[in-house]
């Protein structure tokens, strides 16, 4: 019960050990995807058939309070609980869609072990009655496909499983990998949202329950399933046991994805990343995240429960640091422009709220406003929230007002017409 | 009984008969689509019942406020 592989360390990080390799096992060498073979001497062997009751790996899930690692923490046991206990056979999603820009984790993940968040997915499947499971990724991503396609291909050939797995390549755009958009092009429609409920896990593919988890969540759940809670938990803090992958970008010298304890202060993190101190600011949890003075952050553990209180969330484990000298609100204006034209134009809040306050952020950056943009601005963002069938308008103001927040002496200058020399 | 109002946010296209016919309850946004802003008191259940079967796109429904989250559909 040691757990896979162990690493020895890199010479010369900081003072405290944050990063761990559980799920990067064996990564530092890997030039190509793990095989079965390369996958067990890595990460273990999986335990016998006969262990594998399926309330047992629930209630390993459940003790080890594994969350999801794809944007909402939402704890692991209690959907996969929700699953088991509909009636008829039921449906596995792994979602390694990725499309928020700033992560890179799940692609990493997938190019280097395939084969774990395929043992997690056989795991969950039996776990919770799901005969089928669809794997799906992004379109535009051909090689992740050939990788996936071949993994699934070398297990049926080694006589792995009992329980079907598909590869699907979904387009390419922001709402794709929202769970009930998959479901609808799994279904066979857009990859677009649709209204809730019914919840996945009531109906969703093919009217089926249908358990949606990130395919990081996933390959969590094999190694709970070789290790146990108790292992789990040794690495994390109280609140989120465990490590969890990050993606850290921008003002770093060494950007990239690390495994981590979850629960490791940010300002580690970025010292491990190579980070230039603490002044500048972060946008924490990707495009849908928030914007902070580093300073006000740095102390913080890098969990839900950790950020909770101010205000933010580390998402899917996204850390974008702001270049020194570039302007936060034309930065924060890109990144509405983007989400206010990847939305589903489903919803009136979300379909004419995006692009209104985009507008309005992109004349705020540019310093150049148009009557009080930022009265109009605080007044728009506070209509739109909460009013979509998806999350992806909230995200997007979340991300736009704490810009406002963050920056808050340069939205002043800039909605007097003194926009930052870099905005120009 | 309060009764509380769904909104669809998908289905609805914004003709805003809602809000005409239950102002008490609904708002337009600034783009034309409802805001709802609270449950329906007992007094006005006739009048949101009207709103609910007057929606050309069948955006709005009425149903039991149990303490669940309020609002969308």
């Amino acid at each position: 019960m040691t757990g896979p592989q162990r690493d020895q360390g890199t010479p010369g990080w900081p003072r405290r050990r944050i990063t761990h390799r559980r799920l990067t096992a064996g990564w530092q060498n890997a030039t190509r995807p793990a095989g079965l073979r390369e996958h067990y001497d890595r990460y273990g062997p999986l335990p016998p058939d006969r262990q594998q009751c399926p309330q047992a790996l629930v209630d390993a899930v459940a003790a080890a309070r594994l969350t999801g690692r794809g944007g909402a923490g939402f704890p692991t046991a209690t959907k996969m609980r929700a699953v088991a206990e509909r009636r008829g056979p039921a449906v596995l999603v792994a979602n390694g869609v990725e499309s928020e820009p700033a992560s890179r984790k799940d692609q990493a993940l997938l190019s280097r072990a395939p084969h774990l968040v395929l043992d997690g997915a056989l795991l969950a499947a039996r776990a919770v009655g799901a005969d089928v499971i669809h794997v799906c990724l992004d379109q535009t991503r051909d090689q992740q496909a050939g990788i996936m396609l071949r993994a699934i291909s070398e297990r049926q050939r080694a006589g792995l499983g009992g329980v079907a797995m598909l590869a699907h390549g979904l387009p390419s755009r922001y709402v794709a990998s929202e769970e009930t958009a998959m479901i609808r092009w799994l279904n066979g429609g857009e990859a677009i949202p649709t209204t809730v409920p019914p919840r996945p896990f009531e109906r969703g593919v093919g009217g089926r329950p249908t358990l949606v988890d990130n395919v990081e969540t996933l390959a969590h759940v094999a190694l709970i399933a070789r290790y146990g809670p108790d292992w789990f938990g040794q690495v994390g803090d109280a609140g989120t046991p465990g490590t969890m992958l990050i993606t850290v970008s921008g003002a770093v010298g060494y950007p990239g994805v690390y495994e981590i304890g979850a629960g490791s202060r940010l300002g580690d993190v970025l010292a491990l990343c190579g980070g230039n101190g603490e002044d500048g600011a972060v946008l924490i949890g990707g495009y849908f995240g928030t914007w902070h003075a580093t300073r006000d952050v740095a102390c913080l553990p890098l969990s839900a429960p950790g950020l909770r209180d101010a205000g933010a969330s580390p998402g899917a484990g996204v850390i974008s640091a702001l270049p020194a000298g570039r302007c936060g609100l034309a930065e924060a204006a890109r990144i509405l422009g983007f989400l206010a034209g990847q939305g589903a134009r489903q919803c009136g809040p979300c379909m004419f709220g995006l692009p209104a306050v985009a507008s309005d952020f992109a004349q705020l950056a540019d310093g150049r406003p148009d009557g009080d943009v930022l009265k109009r601005l605080h007044r728009r963002l506070g209509a739109i929230g909460g009013r979509g069938a998806c999350r992806h308008p909230d995200g997007a103001v979340r991300m736009a007002a704490s810009a406002l927040a963050a920056f808050a002496p340069d939205a002043s200058a800039h909605a007097a017409g003194h926009p930052c020399v870099e905005a120009r | 009984m309060r009764q509380r109002l769904r909104w669809d946010p998908i289905a609805c296209t914004g003709h805003g008969l809602c809000a005409d016919l239950l102002p008490e309850c609904i708002e337009l946004d600034e783009w034309g689509y409802p805001v709802i802003l609270g449950d329906v008191p007992p007094g006005l259940a006739r009048h949101a019942r009207r709103a609910v079967r007057a929606c050309p796109a069948l955006a709005l429904r009425l149903q039991q406020a149990d303490g669940d989250h309020g609002g969308r559909a």
